[in-house]
Parts: structure tokens; sequence; C-alpha cells
């Protein structure tokens, strides 16, 4: 188990090393960012003095090391923008994003999981070909057309929910529900896989067959071990749907991650941008290494191979 | 046919009968096709939308670009409303262009988007893949990097950041989505590839001698081409709702072009007393979206009915 954590871990470090490389990389897309940063009127001289305060004129390796060190410090820059700290922006954005995340998985599984369990235990019924449907149209539901609509029918329509802001938990159900929705087909498609093949093992015939009653067969003995690769696919969704954020966020004026990001990219607030993309990959590192070590740890299979 | 008539008439109507009867695999295959509903469905609903947009230019009632402020606005013909006329059955928008036409010429862009980024996707996916799968070892490892690395990437986020630091074109986006989403090409063909590669044949054909080039694209490629129109019917999905949500967040295709992504978000702000504005050009991507999953579903069904669950 140590040997394979440890392994884990130096492939996620790697990993992390290629995505600051490529994020750092990022200020070269638009050409000389002295320039661009100086703005139209600015003289030769004025672009000189630039590249000389944000060391533009160094080479490029030693900007890079330069800039990871402070990312390592938690300086994440200056925001020629918003004229403050990047790090300290985004750490009082992050948790609504990560509020937002977490109830959008919350119901994701919650719709998810039942269903799947459902239409394994009756396959090829109507149950089984209902969540199928649920699952055929989640896929083809692009999510900001959702939350539009949701807005019209529960925000304009019938005034049953606040379309805007962030301020109550009542402005989170929509946005979570769009946000979710999206990933319910993969985690109900892979509960109702799992469920099929374990219902058909021999130690739940055996289970069955010293008389333990269905509901503790269903639940105790072979959800217990079809939940296992829903546990990383649902770490692994928790990453896109932080990524995919940005959308939603917009859409509802949720104050978080998502829509700074989005007010970043429009001003092009590069430092912001490069912070935002850093930021979101390491959750997205952070959490496949969670997910695969729960794994392993659940799975004894898996430290082996 | 010349064949069966043949063994009618010296083996007896019986015996051919039942040799006519017993279907070849082809026809078995082709039999499940089109008693596949999904598959047919989507199949059906996807052509269409590809006949409208090879047709576009000759099927649009109007110019899907002239602006007439005298006539904007004018809802559907279903809704019950003076101004309703069969002149623009889906109405106009706030510019008053109609907005038929506009939905016409929109399925074009989202086409062309689509499938060139899954075909620039699956180029890159599909090679690396399948090297990754048939090399194994270091390329293996090397390429499974490369995987995780980009999974760690958020894709809305990177394509946004990226479409707004070099510029936006319909060039550019395509590109930008074919760079970003061939992880799942190369995730699938990699699986699919060492599954293949440890098969019979392939060890034949490495001892009579072949070239790698020659397995791989003669022995390989052609036993898991399945598996690849699959991923490509999902990852042209793909595509396109990302180019809708890039559109629909101004960073895509830029107007006035009629990019459904686009129409949504100028209705946007029309929501509240024109809906339609809104629901007319999401709907018709939910339509396209849903057709080319179930054409992938279905084809899944009917090559590998084995995999179905």
């Amino acid at each position: 188990m140590l040997i394979y954590a440890l392994k884990r871990l130096s492939i996620a470090l790697l990993v992390a090393i290629t995505v600051s490389l490529i994020t750092f990389s990022m200020i070269y897309l638009s050409g000389d960012p002295a320039i661009a940063l100086a703005g139209e009127t600015a003289t030769q001289q004025d672009i000189e003095n630039i590249r000389k305060v944000y060391g533009y004129d160094q080479p490029i390796i030693v900007q890079y090391l330069t800039w990871l060190g402070h990312a390592l410090q938690g300086d994440l820059g200056h925001s020629h923008y918003l004229k403050s700290e990047v790090s300290e922006v985004i750490f009082e954005r992050l948790p609504v994003t990560m509020t937002l995340g977490a109830c959008s998985l919350g119901f994701a599984l919650a719709l998810s999981i039942p269903l799947g369990v459902l239409a394994a235990m009756r396959p090829n019924t109507l149950v089984d070909r209902f969540a199928l449907t649920v699952a055929v149209i989640g896929q083809a539901l692009p999510s900001f057309w959702f939350a539009l609509i949701m807005i019209f029918f529960f925000g304009v329509a019938l005034r049953w929910l606040p379309i805007t802001g962030s301020g109550s938990w009542m402005n989170f159900i929509m946005p979570s529900i769009a946000l979710g929705y999206y990933v319910t087909p993969a985690v109900m498609r892979l509960t109702r896989a799992g469920m099929i093949e374990v219902l058909s093992s021999d130690y739940i015939r055996t289970a069955r067959a010293k008389g333990l009653r269905p509901m503790v067969v269903l639940f105790k003995h072979a959800l217990r071990n079809a939940i296992i690769p829903v546990v990383s696919l649902a770490a692994v969704q928790f990453g896109f749907m932080l990524g995919g954020s940005i959308v939603i966020e917009t859409i509802f004026a949720i104050n978080g991650l998502g829509q700074l990001a989005w007010e970043s990219i429009l001003r092009a607030d590069l430092p912001m941008m490069q912070a935002i993309v850093l930021v979101l990959s390491c959750f997205y590192i952070v959490l496949t290494f969670l997910a695969d070590l729960l794994n392993a740890f659940l799975d004894p299979r898996i430290r082996v191979s | 046919m010349s064949e069966t008539a043949d063994n009618k008439s010296v083996q007896g109507p019986e015996i051919a009968e039942r040799i006519f009867d017993e279907p070849s695999p082809g026809e078995r295959a082709r039999k499940r096709m089109f008693s596949h509903f999904g598959f047919m469905f989507g199949a059906g609903v996807l052509l269409a939308i590809i006949a409208i947009a090879f047709l576009a230019p000759l099927i649009s009632p109007h110019d899907p670009y002239d602006q007439q402020l005298a006539r904007k606005l004018i809802p559907p013909v279903w809704h019950d409303h003076a101004k309703a006329t069969w002149e623009f059955p889906l109405g106009t928008d706030q510019f008053g262009r109609d907005y038929l036409s506009r939905l016409i010429h929109g399925s074009q862009i989202s086409l062309l988007i689509g499938f060139a980024a899954m075909l620039i996707s699956g180029v890159i996916g599909t090679a690396i893949g399948v090297a990754a799968g048939y090399f194994g070892g270091r390329v293996d490892m090397v390429v499974n990097f490369v995987i995780t690395t980009r999974l760690s990437l958020p894709v809305v986020l990177v394509a946004l950041a990226v479409v707004s630091l070099v510029g936006n074109s319909l060039t550019i986006v395509i590109w930008v989505l074919g760079l970003l989403i061939w992880d799942r090409f190369a995730v699938v063909m990699r699986s699919t590839t060492q599954q293949v590669r440890n098969l019979d044949y392939v060890a034949a054909a490495q001892a009579i001698g072949c070239s790698t080039t020659r397995i791989i694209f003669a022995e390989i490629m052609p036993n898991i081409v399945n598996n690849l129109i699959v991923v490509a019917t999902i990852e042209m999905a793909h595509a396109i709702i990302l180019e809708a949500a890039l559109s629909f967040l101004g960073l895509g295709v830029q107007p006035p072009a009629p990019s459904w992504g686009l129409m949504i978000a100028e209705g946007k702000n029309h929501m509240l007393f024109d809906p339609w504005l809104v629901g007319i050009p999401g709907t018709a991507l939910f339509i396209l979206i849903l057709s080319i999953n179930l054409l992938g579903d279905g084809i899944r069904d009917v090559t590998a009915p084995e995999n179905r669950n």
C-alpha cells in the first residue's frame, strides 16, 4: 500500500509540475506580455520599464522558476486590474465554488445512485427504461440552456427561487441542479453496470440462499462492492464540475471562482487567469490522487497490480 | 441470388430454405440495426440535420443576416398573436432577422465545428492511444502521463482563456477544441488496442515478419474501428456542446453568425417576454446532440451487443 501510494504521489507531483509549466506559458500565448500590459499609448521606454519591473527581460526558465517558487509559497502574483493579491481574491471566492460543487455532486449522487440501483434490480423493465431515458436526456441537455429554462420556469414564471446571487441556500438550488444533472448519466450507468455484475456473483447467491433479507443483501453486500468505482468517478466528476462551474456561475451571477475566471478573461487579467487554472488543476490532481488511494484501500486487488 | 436458385433445383426446397434462412453475421448486424430504435432514430434525425445544413442556402426562406427593425420580435406561428405569420414560421429575433433561416444556417456551424474538432482530436487521441496500447512499456507510461495531465486541465476554462488570448474565429475555436478533447479517444483506443494486440492473429502477423505499420493498420485498426466510431460520436456531441457554451459566453463564434449558442445568448435578455428566442435554438441543440448520442449508443449495441451493459 505504501509503495503504491508513493508511486501515485510521484506521478501526481509530476503532473502538477507539467500543469504549472503549461499555465505559466499562457502569458506568452498573446505575444509579448509587456506590450500587452503597457497598452496602446505606451512608448518604447514604458515597455522596457514594464519588462524590467515584471522580470520579462530575464530568461524564460528563470521567470518560470521564480513564478513557481512564489506560487509554492502561496504568492500567485498581483492582479493588475483588481490591484490586489491574486491568492487573497481566490481564497475569498473558493468557498462559494466549493459549496456549489458539493451541492451539485450531492444532487447528482442522490439522483443517480438510487436510479442505478433500481435499474440494476430490474434490468430491461420499465424502471430500467426510465433510468436510461433520464441518462440519455441528461447527456444531451446543454447545462447552460437547462439553467436558462429553469430560471424561466422557477425563477420568472413561478417565482419560487431567486435567479441571481449567492446569498442564501435558495440561491444554490437551481445552479446545483444545472451543474449536477450533467454528471448524473455517467454515475448512473456505472452504478447500474456495477450492480448488475455484483448481483450475478456467487456470494450474492450464497447470501440469498442462506435466507438473508433482500434489503440486507442489496445494500450491505451488493451496493458496498458496486459503489467502489463510483467513488473514484465521483471524485473525478467533482474536479470537472469545479472547472465547468464557470458557465453556471456566470448565468446565476454566483460570486465564485468561475465568475472570477470569467471576469478575468474579459479584462485580460493574466495573473488571475493563470492562478485559477493552476488552482483548479491542482484540485483535480489532489482529488484523483485521493480517489486512487481510497480505491486501493477499499479494493486490495488494485494495490497488487 | 443465383446460388440459392441453384441450391433449390439440386437439393430440394426444404434444404434451400434452411440455407436461405441462416443469416450471415452481416445480415444479423443489419437486422439488429434496422430493429434498433435508437440507432434508426439517431441516424435518421442526424441525416436530416446534415441535409438541412447542406441545403441551407436553398431552403432558407430569408437571408439569415437581413436585419429589419420594423419586423423585430415577431413570435412563432403557434403563438396566438396578431403579428405571428407564416412568412416567419419561427418568428424573428430582436434585430428582425428570420429565426428559421438563422436556425437552418446555424446547423452548418454546429456540424462543421463538431465534425472538424472530432477529426482533429480523433487523429491525436487514436495515434497516441494505439501507440500506447501496442508498444506498452515506456511509451505507455508517457502517454498515460500525458493523458493525466490533459485531464487535470479544466477544458472550458482553458478553451476560454486560450480563445481570449489568441483571438476568436471559427478556425481557432475548432483547433482549440480539437487539441483539448482527445483524451477519451486516447483512453479508449489504448485499452482496446491492449486487448487486440494479444490476440493470435497479431502474433501470427508478427511471426511472419509484417512491419509494425502494417500490423497497426491492417490487423489492429480494423478491429478497433467500431469503438473508434462510438467515441467519435461522443466527442462530436461534446465538441458541439462546448462550441455552444463558448459562443454563449461570447468567446466562440462571433456575431452576426447564427451559432445556436450565440442565438441563445442573444435571446437571453428577451427571455422574460419572448422565451421562444431561447427555447428554439436550445431545442435544436438538444435534438442534434440527442441524435448523435443515440446513433453512437446504437452503433455500440449493433456492433458489440455483448457490451451493452
